[in-house]
């Protein structure tokens, strides 16, 4: 973070006599761009090909599999895909269940961690110290006492038993304590001395100044909530009440010739999650850094 | 980074830096922070140590998943019945198995391909786009374009294996095409992660470095292998062990790809905990290799921290 110099590479190199090694650079550059573009090309062809299948006609394809163009480009395969499986309930229970966890984690974990950065009470390093150790369970690895302890509550099949796990994230109090941290000490003393509770103290001046924790927070939690498979394929079992991986998983091994079909509901599938990153591509990476680095 | 967007404190109060630790917590500070890290704290302890706690006590029981209560004391030897059980140790192995296959191209390949980025200034955002955008698709989705892609004679892998004068082996039928199958998929899906890592780290590493050793004539291979390769090894690390700890979780590709077949050689350990115990309903046995495997997931990750917290290289 201290100095990154955009130069453009090569262009204002303080050695112009030595053109050994720069010329060597530039060969070296050269390649490497190209050896990085081809494989990036090879990344996207998954992509491409599952939306040029959507879009052919089922007969072309078993006549024709590997060609990828058509005399015929047409969405019916969309049609009927939305028409045969209740693709808009899995994207309406996807959507709650994930927005609710984030809301949720945002508030939980960062007060959570404004206490832990900014108040002293009795035993804020037993609490500090189990969070800590939190970041160790393997909660994935948890799921048949889980389903015992849902099963006991009596929430199986709701939206609750999939939002209560997610919301209490170790890894979340750490990248917001990090932040809150760094709010200077004086400020809040200040807001203090005006007379401002220490409710207010969280939600004007520490949250606004965590902006970036939140968003990091706030999509990488988006994500992971929408795309987790095993959970919700335990506890959703009503064909309308899954979300859209646990029912998109039902639907592989099916009828083996609508190839047209399938694909249409992996873009389909695809679609949401792949809007919101070419929107915020940057904000995403930059929150993977944060989270990942710590 | 955010200190320096603050509003300066106001003046004519003497605020001085209080020492944090030594200041003893007025009542009401008690109590707020109480306050602030009670839900957290409640819903912590319920479904994470909880389940924890409940996985501990049932795998001392005969419980099985139909119905409610927990069953009868058994004590060990539901542990005893998993530790000697060959299908629990293959499913182990298949975990462990997946692990080193996919824990090296996933550390290595994105290093080499971060650092190739790296070295273009232009259109990073091309990059960040091919390898980022599979991990935000939900894995249905992967294994769905890839089952399509694998299928035998009309796929677009199964042909290109002829393109290049290979002939393709058989994805679903046989074990060793199925561990390719899984290991090809899950590198193209979660590449992107490491890779933004790795990015990110390298653009922490200053210019000047790197001017100073084209001053002295270092070729581009050097600079690698002398600067960015030793100033990423704390980042490689880190990925090393998030990539080792994902890859034993290995679930979903393996279920929905190849259902942790062909005759159960690809199946992973999750997928054994949940054969047995919610298609067998043998609560009781699947909480103790829930447990078992708990542990060893524990121990590799105490393990690391505390290594790091150790060696001086990484403070």
């Amino acid at each position: 973070m201290a100095t990154i110099v955009d130069a453009p590479a090569g262009a204002k190199s303080p050695s112009r006599r030595r053109s050994g090694p720069e010329q060597a650079g530039k060969a070296f550059n050269r390649l490497a761009a190209t050896c990085v573009t081809l494989f990036a090309l090879i990344w996207l062809v998954p992509f491409l090909w599952a939306l040029i299948t959507s879009l052919r006609p089922n007969e072309e394809i078993a006549a024709h599999p590997t060609t990828p163009w058509s005399n015929n480009w047409n969405f019916d395969a969309y049609k009927f895909a939305w028409n045969s499986s209740p693709l808009g309930w899995w994207y309406v229970n996807s959507f709650i269940i994930s927005t609710l966890t984030v809301i949720f984690t945002v508030v939980v974990c960062s007060m959570a961690a404004f206490a832990l950065a900014h108040l002293q009470f009795r035993g804020k390093y037993v609490v500090f110290g189990l969070i800590l150790a939190g970041l160790m369970v393997p909660i994935e690895a948890l799921v048949l006492p889980q389903f015992l302890e849902f099963r006991a509550l009596n929430l199986l099949g709701t939206y609750w038993a999939i939002i209560f796990p997610s919301i209490a994230l170790p890894v979340a109090v750490f990248v917001f304590h990090s932040f809150i941290k760094a709010i200077p000490v004086a400020l809040i003393e200040a807001a203090r001395l005006d007379g401002a509770g220490w409710w207010r103290i969280y939600y004007q001046i520490a949250m606004p100044l965590s902006r970036p924790a939140i968003s990091a927070v706030a999509i990488l939690t988006f994500i992971t909530s929408w795309n987790a498979f095993l959970w919700p394929l335990l506890v959703l079992t009503q064909t309308k009440s899954q979300t859209i991986p646990v029912g998109l998983s039902s639907l592989i091994g099916g009828a083996a010739i609508q190839y047209a079909e399938t694909m249409a509901s992996a873009v389909l599938g695809i679609l949401p999650l792949l809007a919101v990153f070419l929107v915020l591509q940057r904000q995403i990476a930059q929150g993977v850094a944060n989270t990942g680095i710590k | 980074m955010t200190a320096t967007t603050l509003p300066a404190a106001p003046s004519g109060v003497d605020i001085k830096a209080r020492p944090a630790v030594a200041r003893r917590a007025p009542r009401g500070e008690n109590r707020a922070g109480w306050l602030f890290a009670t839900p957290f704290l409640a819903l912590y302890i319920a479904f994470l140590i909880g389940p924890v706690l409940i996985g501990l006590v049932i795998s001392l029981f005969n419980t099985t998943t139909v119905k409610a209560g927990v069953g009868d004391w058994v004590g060990l030897s539901n542990y005893a019945d998993v530790l000697s059980n060959g299908d629990f140790w293959a499913s182990m192995w298949h975990s462990v198995l997946f692990t080193l296959l996919t824990t090296p191209l996933l550390v290595l390949l994105p290093l080499m391909f971060a650092i190739f980025a790296s070295r273009i200034s232009r259109n990073q955002w091309f990059f960040r786009l091919a390898f980022f955008a599979p991990y935000v698709v939900p894995s249905a989705a992967v294994c769905l374009i890839f089952a399509f892609m694998y299928t035998p004679e009309t796929g677009l892998i199964t042909n290109a294996f002829s393109w290049v004068g290979l002939s393709a082996p058989n994805f679903f039928g046989t074990t060793s095409g199925a561990w390719f199958a899984v290991v090809l998929l899950t590198v193209w899906w979660t590449f992107g992660f490491n890779f933004i890592l790795y990015t990110a780290a390298i653009q922490e590493i200053s210019e000047e470095v790197y001017e100073a050793a084209l001053i002295d004539g270092a070729s581009p291979w050097q600079q690698i292998r002398m600067i960015t390769i030793p100033l990423l090894r704390p980042t490689m690390g880190l990925v090393l062990i998030l990539q080792v700890l994902s890859s034993l979780k290995v679930f979903d590709q393996i279920y929905i790809l190849l259902a942790g077949g062909p005759a159960y050689s690809t199946r992973p350990v999750i997928q054994y905990i949940f054969d047995t115990g919610f298609s067998a309903y043998r609560g009781g046995y699947a909480a103790a290799a829930t447990m078992v495997y708990f542990v060893v997931l524990v121990v590799i990750s105490a393990g690391w921290f505390l290594a790091r917290r150790r060696s001086p290289a990484n403070a």
